[in-house]
């Protein structure tokens, strides 16, 4: 904490003065970011309390072992690892983008939300090859002594324990509930990663616009990126529960 | 050089350092956290494919990398969202809410694992008996491919 600047005895609390010195905007983008914690909190533990409740659970290093343009190669927690770097940079070059702002720096800052929101979309473009190829992917599981083949999807969980079936290994159904939690879960991150794209193009309009030069300062900025910083601190998260562990 | 939020309710502005030092040194320790977790979880895939998984090893790595996140969360909020540098009461005022997690996190883990207490003792009707498929098959689906 750098107090080299506060001021000493500071009467925090008794009116003129924001007791959390910062701005209305930028204490109710904390509040509304710790309310949204919550609702991602009661996701994941609710997911975690299905987990804890039922004896087979599918394990993310069969279910999320592909990478596109490797074929059926076995390459567990790879591709999910390549979306946590995205997004991670992402988190790097939008710091940047904010640190510029302190700067007063309008090409500087331009120039890392471009970055930001290429990191954005690419990490959009990888979960939307993610879902399709669960979605779409053909699987043999063991229904009632027939094989079918299944794709995952939130009613069907081709993950279950695997039995022996005319010499062979082959899945059974899964706990129901996989598909619901994995693409509600990821989605709904998915979908606080979209509106923080439109955010951030939102805010490069208006810093291109000169709206932050005229305003004299980049705040703006800094509330954007709190949001965006958030958004990863979920994908950390959502990275732990689901592919993790 | 530092630009100044012309607003009367804010009372100093903390020090915003001209280098970026520490915004690269905190992305390279996420990376290395990151890195960690990723070597964890392919032991635990190596754990999971030998024949006798070791659930107390399995639990253990699942632990740690847990650890790691929270460590990943703290320097997140901590060093990229400013949060470190705001007045201690902000902090306060967003930190101290989020303890709840602490409760709700054990109440509903040890809400499932009843849960599973109940299904594998039929409520408690017969002893504990966890129903597990293992790598060959149960009697009732191979007579079911036989007809």
């Amino acid at each position: 904490m750098s107090t080299t600047t506060m001021p000493a005895g500071t009467k925090w609390w008794s009116g003129g003065r924001s007791p959390f010195n910062a701005s209305y905007g930028k204490v109710m983008m904390w509040y509304f970011l710790m309310s949204d914690a919550f609702t991602f909190g009661a996701f994941l533990i609710s997911y975690g309390t299905i987990r804890f409740s039922v004896n087979n659970w599918a394990d993310p290093n069969h279910v999320f072992n592909a990478f596109p343009f490797a074929g059926h190669a076995n390459l567990p927690l790879a591709f999910v690892s390549l979306m946590t770097f995205i997004l991670i940079a992402s988190s790097v070059t939008m710091v940047l983008a904010v640190h510029e702002g302190h700067n007063m720096n309008r090409k500087g800052v331009e120039k890392y939300m471009i970055l930001t929101i290429i990191g954005g979309i690419a990490f959009l473009s990888c979960q939307a090859w993610e879902w399709t190829h669960l979605i779409t992917g053909d699987h043999a599981v063991l229904v009632n002594g027939q094989v079918e083949h299944w794709g995952t999807t939130v009613a069907k969980n081709p993950w279950g324990p695997e039995v022996l079936h005319n010499g062979q290994a082959i899945a059974t159904p899964g706990p129901i509930a996989f598909g619901g939690y994995f693409f509600g879960i990821t989605g709904f991150h998915g979908f606080h990663v979209f509106s923080g794209v439109v955010i951030n193009i939102i805010m490069y309009i208006k810093t291109k616009m000169g709206h932050f030069d005229q305003r004299g300062h980049y705040e703006m900025i800094e509330k954007a990126g709190l949001y965006w910083h958030f958004v990863d601190l979920v994908w950390v998260f959502v990275f732990l529960c689901f592919y993790l562990i | 050089m530092s630009a100044h939020v012309s607003s009367p309710e804010i009372t100093f502005h903390p020090e915003h350092s001209g280098s970026t030092k520490k915004i690269w040194r905190t992305f390279w320790i996420l990376s290395l956290l990151t890195i960690i977790e990723l070597v964890i979880g392919l032991v635990i895939y190596n754990i999971h494919k030998g024949e006798n998984p070791n659930a107390t090893l399995v639990l253990a790595f699942k632990g740690m990398v847990c650890i790691l996140t929270m460590a990943k969360a703290y320097y997140i909020v901590s060093i990229f969202m400013h949060l470190g540098d705001e007045v201690r009461n902000l902090i306060m005022t967003i930190v101290v809410p989020l303890v709840l997690f602490v409760w709700f996190i054990i109440a509903f883990l040890s809400d499932g694992n009843s849960w599973k207490n109940l299904r594998n003792t039929n409520a408690g009707s017969k002893p504990y008996t966890e129903q597990k498929v293992e790598h060959k098959a149960p009697a009732a689906v191979e007579q079911g491919d036989k007809k």
